[in-house]
């Protein structure tokens, strides 16, 4: 109870650096001076990239012909389209079979491996998945879950159970996909989480404990509202992830069977390298890019992402 | 200084000497197991044209595309390409692609040496923009030994007939060539379709808007037309007869004889019949290669069963195309004259891979795949059938994705094949009439 009977002191005095700050001047361009370079990578490789996207959304660029003003007909289209509706559909779907199974995995792992296992290795272990390639983890789930080939319906079979098609069904495309991805970015979550549980005072957990607080009390009263900052840096990051899913479903299943995994990033990618549509692909990923902008206000704004309750 | 000037001048003159000698034309194929017949005809080109040099690079078809989008836009397209038919239309529709026919007329190159309706496939009006390579049939293939074990003569597979509503002798012979895991035949009432060890035929999947080894062959046998005509705007994929066709493949999982579109979709059929598991499977001349290496028993080719409209088979052709952004036009047009040329065609027609455009080249071509062990006359005996060409349209990727989708949820039986092609059809029509 130390560290938060200190914490309240300072709140309540004058806070030392609150003095020196109307001193623009040396300081102010040295910091600028560190950012620069990071500041030119992203004008260069963010800021004009997605400023010509939304000029080309604005056209109708095929890529091989000269573009042409087209006013706002993209986004009318597009409100119009069934497709893009669909799109859109299958993309919630897929960020809501993703995101709650693998946020509370990486959190159920990340409090073992605080509580019960402090081993590296195991560490080590956890995060394999997240190493390899989206492309490379969709190559070996394609092959081991191969409806006549792989080994898992083979193992099924063996012992009685009715074997699947996963990604060859229309009706279990989508969640495979998302079972594949969950196992990849379990172990980073989870490795998110436990910096964050490591970053909890240890006292507090041993003043519960004198208190005769069980581990799952221990759990809901401390390291869940703790955790907040943590929490909401995973959500953002994993949700806005999970909206952009693509190359697990342009290499298993390349938006089929029927439809089923043609997510919004597949449908930008087939309008813009498929149908040469440049223009309206364009103005799908301005769309695509203001539910994220969204998204990421309401979720910061939602858990009051800047306060910690420790400081 | 004088003299400097002579040696820099003679240097220039030397350098310039140099890189004319070496024009170099770019030339891209996807097809691997026909790189060495066109190395070889790059080889034969060149002895005869000391000043050009022939680059060969071959990209699988899953790139190929893409590889020559972005190669049109950065300026490094190849020079010459294999062409599609499916594809030309929207390369034409951007001005990629050059029009040959200036120069046919130019040279007086004879045209009518090709497969009728090879060369006209590759024209839009007075422009032609590819000149004819190699074609294609389908043809039935099957497993020799399961055939025998069945009690079934060849003669008797060449003479089946069709039908949507019961399958005719086609059917039958379906029914009788699969196996459940007990033993049964399809045409037993015992038969399991829970536990099929053989299926008596499969189909590839879908097929996309052509349908090409899937169901075309069975569809325009019944009496469908895709459409009016190349470049027409207007579609028939609602037509009946082309829901009843599907109906009839979807129903073949249903009752076990086929498998389930999920299960081959991913490998195609020609990979589960290699292994043994599927008796006849529909597929292209340009497999017979393929199962030559990969089918470790004896495979048979014959012809497809007759429909109710005859006997009918996709017959498609390859071409050569100039990129108009090339910058060696001339050197290019001089390769591809020869790529058309029986010079080449019979580089190729001798390599057995696949059968030159060249009329008077199939008895080569057959010679050399006999020379091999592999009978293909029935691909040439599927020419004297109703042929149709791939349908050609603007927009035909965009096309595709709807007929694919909607056959997929067909033949998957998670819809009626009517009303989904009723709804595909007119998506389709709104997506052409753009």
């Amino acid at each position: 109870m130390n560290d938060k009977l200190q914490a309240r002191e300072r709140r309540a005095g004058p806070i030392p650096w609150q003095a020196a700050l109307p001193r623009p001047g040396k300081d102010t361009l040295v910091a600028w001076g560190m950012v620069l370079p990071a500041l030119i990578g992203f004008a260069i490789f963010y800021a004009y990239p997605l400023l010509q996207a939304v000029r080309t959304s604005f056209t109708d660029w095929n890529l091989l012909s000269a573009p042409g003003w087209v006013g706002w007909s993209n986004y009318v289209e597009l409100w119009q389209d069934d497709k893009f509706w669909h799109a859109l559909k299958i993309t919630a779907y897929y960020v809501l079979l993703n995101i709650p199974l693998q946020t509370a995995l990486g959190l159920f792992l990340a409090a073992a491996m605080d509580r019960l296992l402090r081993s590296v290795a195991l560490r080590a272990v956890v995060l394999f998945p997240y190493l390899l390639s989206n492309v490379l983890v969709a190559m070996i789930w394609l092959w081991q879950l191969d409806p006549t080939l792989g080994w898992v319906n083979h193992a099924l079979d063996a012992v009685g159970l009715s074997s699947h098609a996963y990604f060859s069904d229309p009706d279990e495309s989508l969640l495979t996909i998302a079972g594949v991805n969950i196992w990849r970015h379990m172990g980073l979550v989870a490795l998110l989480f436990l910096a964050g549980m490591q970053s909890i005072p240890r006292d507090l957990y041993e003043a519960a404990a004198i208190d005769g607080a069980s581990e799952w009390q221990m759990f809901r009263r401390i390291t869940l509202p703790l955790l907040r900052p943590v929490m909401v840096f995973v959500l953002v990051t994993s949700v806005t992830g999970s909206l952009q899913i693509f190359d697990t479903v342009a290499v298993a299943t390349a938006g089929g069977p029927a439809e089923s995994t043609r997510v919004l990033v597949y449908y930008i990618y087939e309008n813009a390298f498929s149908y040469y549509r440049m223009g309206y692909a364009s103005a799908l990923s301005v769309v695509l890019c203001l539910i994220m902008v969204l998204y990421t206000f309401v979720q910061m704004r939602l858990l009051n992402a800047n306060q910690s309750d420790l400081a | 200084m004088k003299k400097q000037h002579i040696a820099l001048a003679l240097l220039l003159a030397g350098a310039s000497g140099a890189s004319h000698a070496a024009e170099e034309i770019r030339y891209l194929l996807w097809d691997a197991a026909q790189k060495p017949a066109y190395q070889a005809c790059a080889a034969a080109f060149e002895q005869a044209n000391p000043d050009l040099k022939v680059k060969v690079v071959q990209k699988g078809w899953g790139d190929y595309w893409t590889e020559l989008t972005t190669g049109f836009i950065a300026g490094t397209a190849p020079d010459v390409f294999t062409n599609h038919l499916s594809r030309y239309p929207e390369f034409v529709a951007n001005g990629q692609l050059l029009d040959l026919a200036p120069l046919i007329a130019r040279d007086k190159l004879a045209t009518n040496v090709y497969y009728p309706g090879l060369y006209e496939a590759w024209s839009r009006g007075d422009q032609q923009y590819g000149l004819p390579k190699d074609w294609d049939t389908i043809a039935l293939v099957y497993n020799k030994a399961m055939l025998k074990d069945a009690g079934v003569t060849p003669e008797e597979l060449r003479e089946l007939n069709w039908n949507p509503r019961d399958g005719g002798s086609f059917g039958t012979m379906i029914a009788r060539l699969s196996r459940d895991e007990a033993g049964h035949d399809g045409l037993s009432p015992d038969f399991d379709p829970k536990k099929v060890k053989v299926r008596g035929f499969q189909t590839s999947g879908a097929g996309g808007m052509s349908g090409q080894t899937e169901w075309s062959h069975f569809a325009v046998s019944n009496g469908f037309r895709y459409y009016d005509g190349p470049w027409s705007k207007h579609f028939n994929y609602a037509d009946p007869k082309l829901a009843e066709t599907l109906t009839w493949l979807a129903d073949l999982s249903k009752k076990g004889y086929s498998a389930p579109l999920s299960d081959v979709s991913k490998l195609g059929a020609s990979a589960l019949f290699a292994a043994g598991k599927v008796a006849m499977v529909p597929d292209g001349a340009w497999m017979v290669g393929w199962y030559k290496d990969n089918a470790r028993f004896e495979v048979g080719y014959t012809l497809l069963p007759a429909g109710p409209q005859g006997r009918a088979t996709m017959f498609n052709g390859l071409a050569d195309s100039i990129w108009s952004g090339s910058k060696h036009k001339e050197a290019a047009w001089k390769w591809v004259r020869f790529l058309g040329s029986s010079d080449c065609q019979s580089i190729v027609a001798r390599s057995g891979v696949v059968f030159p455009a060249i009329r008077d080249l199939t008895e080569t071509t057959l010679e050399a795949r006999r020379a091999k062990g592999i009978d293909a006359s029935a691909f040439v005996e599927m020419t004297q059938a109703k042929t149709f060409l791939p349908p050609i349209a603007d927009r035909a990727s965009q096309i595709n994705t709807v007929v694919l989708s909607a056959i997929e949820n067909v033949l998957l039986g998670k819809a009626e094949a009517q009303p989904a092609l009723s709804a595909a059809n007119a998506k389709v029509n709104e997506i052409a009439a753009k």
